[in-house]
């Protein structure tokens, strides 16, 4: 057994690990990979309150995310590869073209 | 018992491949420990009683998005990432900011769910009954998530297709 607010607490973690990344990061594949971790945080809370609530939907929404993740992986990967077709570069700071 | 000790370890390695994936420079290390942490959190769902969560966390997440994750980066011949000078008001109000703000959260969580646990097996998230579910309360949005999926397929298609460079003889005949 083990008390609701630790499977919180790890989720909330994983989250804040994937905010940080997002933030400090300065590969635009690790920042897409930080933007995977935060899912996978959110994902945590989601099965831990359906298991707390006895609901299953919370595990069908599981499911659902999966499969946003996995579209938005796909797309964002296509878009990667452009913008490195395009500006020879994976560094965040060194696409600025909408830039002041 | 056994489930807290299974908990806090897969808890552990979650949490060490998250900090490894910011600490790590290179971008194939930091996919190596996302695939860790996908693991774990794999069996993290096993202890909730999710099954079938499991089971597709690790062939979709860790089988599939992963390995196009290490595909692009192979792809892209990705590097070192360069060192950051980091501003030093970051580190100065950042850090105790986000201790100050974890620990709050952490504080109230334990104070305030009361002493709600969540009992492993409690709830059967076997793959019959999520399909049951799937096919029968969720069966528009599941419907609408197999034309998302489409969707994103031709827009992936359509982003990384090379634009055809036109032989010299072919200008302007197109």
């Amino acid at each position: 057994m083990v008390p609701l607010p630790y499977y919180l607490m790890l989720s909330g973690v994983l989250f804040a690990c994937g905010v940080t990344g997002f933030l400090i990061k300065r590969n635009i594949i690790t920042i897409f990979m930080s933007i995977e971790l935060m899912l996978n945080g959110v994902n945590l809370s989601f099965v831990a309150f359906a298991a707390h609530w006895h609901a299953l939907s919370g595990q069908v929404f599981v499911f659902f995310v999966m499969v946003v993740a996995a579209a938005e992986a796909a797309v964002g990967l296509a878009i990667i590869i452009a913008v490195y077709r395009t500006r020879e570069t994976l560094n965040v700071d060194q696409v600025n073209l909408l830039k002041l | 018992m056994l489930h807290l000790v299974l908990f806090s370890v897969f808890g552990a390695i979650c949490v060490a491949g998250a900090v490894n994936l910011l600490v790590q420079r290179h971008p194939i290390s930091s996919a190596l420990s996302l695939i860790a942490v996908m693991a774990s959190l794999a069996v993290e769902y096993l202890l909730l009683g999710a099954e079938f969560v499991a089971a597709v966390q690790v062939i979709i997440y860790a089988g599939a998005i992963m390995v196009l994750f290490v595909f692009v980066i192979m792809l892209l011949n990705a590097g070192q990432e360069e060192k950051l000078g980091g501003s030093r008001v970051a580190i100065l109000f950042g850090i105790p900011g986000v201790l100050v703000g974890s620990g709050l959260i952490a504080w109230m969580l334990l104070e305030h769910s009361g002493t709600s646990e969540v009992t492993v097996g409690a709830l059967p998230g076997a793959p019959n009954t999520i399909g049951w579910l799937l096919f029968h309360d969720f069966l528009l949005p599941f419907e609408v998530t197999s034309v998302l999926i489409l969707i994103a397929i031709m827009g992936a298609v359509v982003l990384a297709t090379r634009e055809e460079i036109p032989a010299p003889g072919e200008r302007g005949n197109v």
